[in-house]
């Protein structure tokens, strides 16, 4: 255990008025050092003397969220830090709207409150671990800037999250934020405690898939957060979603780059083999999509959820926008569901308020059908047949109501055997990552960028795209 | 959707591991596995799933049935590892939505006799040297929790997520009813502060914690459970013990299946019959007879032979079964007639040989098998009248084993006539204990010890008035007063209120000190059944009413 006292105030740049904490600082001060232990042991390998071009929120002002400069990473100022409010908050859902929000965390919602924010907390260095060996096949400096900087991010989530533990928590909060350190992305004793968490993430192609869907149900739940009756964790998460779009960014870019360039390929090679020109077949970018896109729906819990309906009825946890909704009770109101009875698939109404995680992933689907609408726009500028699509929400499922069933990427209902033999035509197999891992060795010269993917259209920050994002001779 | 159970068909208690559907049964030598793995689809009653390991009296059944098999037609096993087959979660208690949705006399019925399993485990460590130990491979919440605690050892997978919990107070408003709490701070001696927390605190706990405050033995991490498991299950099994004599060779329980009349189910030593309009039903149970007897008195070999045809385990299997189809299939019966047929001179031969050959490790079980279905008739919630007449030709038997049905019963009206004659054998006095450890005996002369003195060793039979003078008679009445004056007690117990009965009986029966089971079945299971009918767990606005619902639970506030 490294040992250090530090200035916290002036490392940790903040808006929760730390410097006067003194409960908070001395939590934060005895969690600093284990999270810089767990960011040296299982934070990005090998590149922490490298500097990268971060943005760092230095404060929430709309000059200070995102300030730009070459940083080592182990030097990155993860700060905390809570949206501003103007006049009094109020509770946005349930069967409390209207009255004032708490600023406490109250005893009857503790161990609700302390659920939600584990299991999203867990996720934030999830990811990170995921990630870690990425910058030793980065297809180029941009990419690997972009790698680090969401990695960052995801380390200053879990900061966010652990202010919420340390502070409105107490002892238990403070355990708990430990534990989040102890777990470990597919590890088999400590696992993290979401399945897609667990899942290997060792090429890009995965990388900019994860980003793309995995962190998309991160935006969903921070924004379903973000109308909170607990007001610290709904300004901490309004904050967060800022950062989290430059996730969804990397994600939907990166896969709208690769899918570019793999129709140049498709051209540029006689018979149309993007294998053979070194690229990405369109196939296993499908499979890649349908692998990811359903882990990823896993995460928003079951299709019929008691949990679900008591987060929404004590006003813990909304919709998206729930601020767009007329009424905010939804008592009453019923929401129609696919289910599978007697081995048929039928319908069947569930109290709308039990089928909140299934309203929120409405939101998601609609949200990746329009990238995939926007891939399917890149594929037909580029003058490629080929069409991408999302699979059936039902596909591949190891959470709820579908989960013991086997569909097709259409969603019909399918005997077990049908599926186990055409399984390896819809997801990622050993061989396709094998192929994966061949193709994609390191690009470390500025503005230079691996065969099977495109350029951006423009650098960060008003930077060209040949900026030396992380300097790697220094 | 509240009388549900009722009009579905009658819950029969009888399986076998060919009809398992929710547990898996492995062995290995002298080790045991007992994987739960719940039939989601596999629910008693329609209108629920069984998810996550969750269970319903038809699982519980099996378990029991599982239980009782181990010890008798697996003697050679000596440790038996309780884990799931469903990863990541151990047990998730009982169905939440099958309580909510059952009547409460189902709950009720439902509590006990998950109470009874949970007591034949610890009885099996005790007895059969089967000690049960919980590897607890993921969450183990409420029920899961309680199962757990009712194995000699508890042993928790340490990943960072799986935690032992009791979450009934916090999210159903209702009380761990599956001796939980008693087991908390009697069996596991948790400080009762921390088990105030520990029952408050929904989201239980793991890891380290859970081992400081004994909640369990020991943690493990995920990758080594299994092995570290295993190891102290083979340290356990490797242990020198001084195990009973006699060929381990199991028995194996066939069917006892009875023939099943209008209003009868007739068995080959058992009658149970019904009288729907007068709400009385009549035990019969029909003593050995002379062969039954010259079996015992063969020995131990012959007794082993005789397998599961020996009268005195078919016979207590039989009115097992008999008790349960009352309890569950029959709840407007208030009163059941006790009575007995044969001669109770063989009743005493045949007690006095079993008790001979006690030490052989089938007839210690045999002992052990009868003291528990008796145990199960005091815990009955109907008035029991046993009667001391003359059944057709035959004369009533209550003798030994059979005067114990006698001693269980609430009244005891015996025929004065100089053929009616009871005894005492050695079974009386002690080997087939009340669940408090009292024998029936000590219980019923528990005011007269003198009385109780000068019956201890006293064997051979005696007439009605020998009985009566010795405190063994409630109503000695004679062939002229015998029709009147026990039919109109017949009638006037009926009328009687069966709230203030249940109640009356279960505080009348049980004289004397308390231990951890009879606080079990007492204390806690008054309580939970008080609570299970208050509008904070029950009413329309109440948490175990509204659980999985999208209204939320309203408490009145005001303590009683």
């Amino acid at each position: 255990m490294v040992s250090t006292t530090v200035d916290l105030n002036s490392k940790i740049p903040n808006n929760v008025g730390l410097s006067d904490d003194v409960k908070l600082k001395r939590a934060l001060e005895s969690w600093l050092p284990s999270y810089l232990e767990w960011w040296n042991d299982m934070g990005p390998s090998d590149f922490a003397d490298k500097p990268v071009f971060l943005r760092t929120a230095v404060s929430v002002d709309s000059d200070g969220w995102a300030h730009y400069e070459h940083v080592k990473m182990p030097d990155y100022r993860w700060g905390i830090f809570l949206n501003p409010r103007e006049g009094e908050s109020t509770i946005r859902c349930g069967d409390e709207v209207g009255k004032p929000a708490w600023h406490e965390v109250p005893g009857e919602h503790r161990n609700a409150l302390r659920r939600i924010i584990v299991t999203q907390a867990d996720t934030e260095p999830a990811s990170v671990e995921q990630q870690r060996l990425l910058g030793h096949t980065a297809p180029s400096l941009y990419d690997m800037r972009n790698l680090f900087q969401v990695n960052v991010e995801e380390g200053r989530h879990l900061w966010a999250m652990v202010y919420l533990l340390h502070k409105y928590f107490g002892r238990d909060g403070r355990d708990e934020a430990e534990e989040l350190l102890q777990r470990r992305s597919g590890d088999p004793d400590k696992p993290r405690i979401l399945g897609a968490f667990n899942q290997p993430c060792d090429h890009w192609l995965s990388f900019f898939a994860f980003t793309m869907f995995t962190d998309r149900d991160g935006k969903y739940q921070l924004a379903a957060l973000s109308h909170s009756g607990f007001d610290p964790l709904s300004r901490t998460t309004e904050f967060m979603l800022t950062e989290e779009a430059h996730h969804l960014f990397v994600g939907e870019t990166g896969m709208d780059r690769i899918i570019k360039r793999s129709a140049e390929l498709e051209k540029l090679d006689p018979d149309g083999d993007i294998r053979r020109a070194g690229g990405i077949d369109f196939d296993l970018i499908q499979r890649t999509i349908n692998y990811w896109f359903t882990y990823s729906l896993d995460l928003f819990g079951g299709e019929i959820s008691s949990n679900a309906a008591d987060f929404f009825a004590t006003g813990l946890k909304g919709r998206y926008r729930e601020d767009r909704y007329e009424e905010h009770k939804a008592m009453g109101a019923t929401y129609r569901l696919p289910v599978v009875e007697n081995g048929h698939l039928g319908e069947r109404d569930v109290p709308l308020r039990n089928a909140m995680n299934e309203v929120l992933r409405d939101s998601y689907v609609t949200d990746c059908e329009r990238a995939l609408r926007k891939w399917n726009r890149t594929l037909e500028e580029s003058g490629s047949p080929t069409r991408l699509t999302l699979p059936s929400r039902r596909f591949h499922r190891h959470q709820g109501i579908y989960a013991d069933h086997c569909f097709d990427p259409q969603g019909n209902l399918l005997d077990r055997s049908r599926f186990e033999a055409n399984q390896r035509n819809w997801l990622l197999t050993p061989a396709d990552n094998e192929y994966l891992l061949s193709i994609m060795k390191p690009v470390y010269e500025p503005g230079k960028f691996a065969n099977w993917i495109a350029p951006p259209n423009k650098g960060i920050e008003g930077r060209p795209v040949e900026f030396e994002y992380v300097r790697l001779n220094d | 959707m509240d009388s549900a159970p009722q009009q579905q068909p009658p819950v029969e208690f009888e399986t076998d591991p060919s009809r398992y559907r929710h547990w898996q049964v492995s062995f290995d030598g002298p080790i045991a596995r007992l994987k739960m793995a719940v039939d989601p689809a596999g629910g008693l009653r329609p209108g629920y799933e069984l998810k996550l390991n969750s269970y319903d009296l038809g699982v519980d059944i099996e378990l029991a049935d599982v239980v009782r098999r181990l010890r008798f037609e697996h003697p050679e096993v000596r440790v038996v590892v309780l884990s799931s087959g469903t990863d990541n979660v151990f047990c998730a208690g009982a169905n939440i939505h099958m309580l909510g949705m059952s009547t409460h006399a189902w709950k009720v019925n439902f509590c006990k006799f998950t109470n009874e399993t949970r007591c034949e485990m610890e009885d099996a460590t005790a007895f059969s040297d089967q000690i049960y130990i919980a590897a607890a491979n993921g969450t183990c919440a409420g029920g899961g929790y309680e199962l757990a605690l009712a194995c000699k050892e508890i042993y928790l997978q340490d990943d960072g997520n799986s935690a032992v919990s009791l979450p009934e107070v916090p999210l159903l408003g209702v009380l761990p009813g599956t001796g939980g709490l008693t087991r908390l701070v009697d069996k596991r001696k948790v400080r009762r502060d921390r088990a105030d927390v520990f029952s408050t605190t929904a989201e239980g706990m793991r890891g380290k914690r859970a081992k400081d405050w004994n909640l369990v033995d020991g943690v493990f991490a995920r990758s080594k459970f299994e092995q570290e498991v295993m190891k102290r299950a083979q340290a356990i099994a490797a242990a020198p013990i001084k195990l009973l004599p006699g060929e381990r060779r199991g028995v194996t329980l066939g069917p006892i299946t009875p023939e099943l009349a209008a209003h009868a189910r007739l068995y080959r030593h058992v009658e149970l019959s019904w009288d729907r309009e007068a709400r009385t039903a009549q035990i019969l149970v029909r003593g050995p007879s002379a062969a039954d007897v010259a079996v015992v008195t063969a020995g131990d070999e012959a007794i082993h032979a005789a397998g599961d045809q020996l009268w005195a385990l078919r016979a207590f299997r039989e009115l097992d079964d008999a008790l349960l189809q009352l309890r569950t299939n029959h709840l407007d019966i208030g009163l059941v007639l006790l009575r007995t047929e044969g001669d109770p001179a063989q009743v005493l031969a045949h007690d006095a040989a079993l008790a001979a050959s006690r030490e052989h490790w089938f007839v210690n079980e045999v002992l052990r098998h009868m003291a528990r279905v008796l145990r199960r008739l005091d815990l009955t919630s109907r008035s029991f009248f046993a009667l001391g007449d003359v059944v057709g030709n035959g004369m009533p038997a209550f003798a030994g084993c059979l005067l114990e049905l006698a001693l269980a019963a609430d009244r005891f009206y015996l025929l004065d006539e100089p053929a009616v004659q009871v005894g005492l054998s050695a079974l009386n006095e002690g080997a087939l204990p009340m669940s408090h450890g009292l024998s029936r005996l000590a219980a019923r002369l528990y005011g007269e010890p003198d009385k109780f003195e000068a019956l201890v060793g006293q064997r051979g039979l005696m007439d009605a008035e020998a009985a009566d003078d010795a405190g063994l008679v409630t109503v000695r009445l004679d062939g002229i007063d015998w029709a009147d004056d026990t039919r109109m007690a017949i009638e006037e117990r009926s009328s009687l209120s069966p709230d203030a009965l249940t109640g009356m009986e279960a505080n009348l029966r049980f004289v004397g000190h308390e231990n951890e089971t009879s606080k079990i079945f007492a204390r806690l299971t008054a309580w939970q059944n008080w609570i299970f009918i208050r509008p904070n767990a029950t009413g329309p606005e109440g948490a175990l009413s509204l659980y999985g619902k999208p209204q939320r639970p309203h408490f009145d506030w005001n303590r009683v």
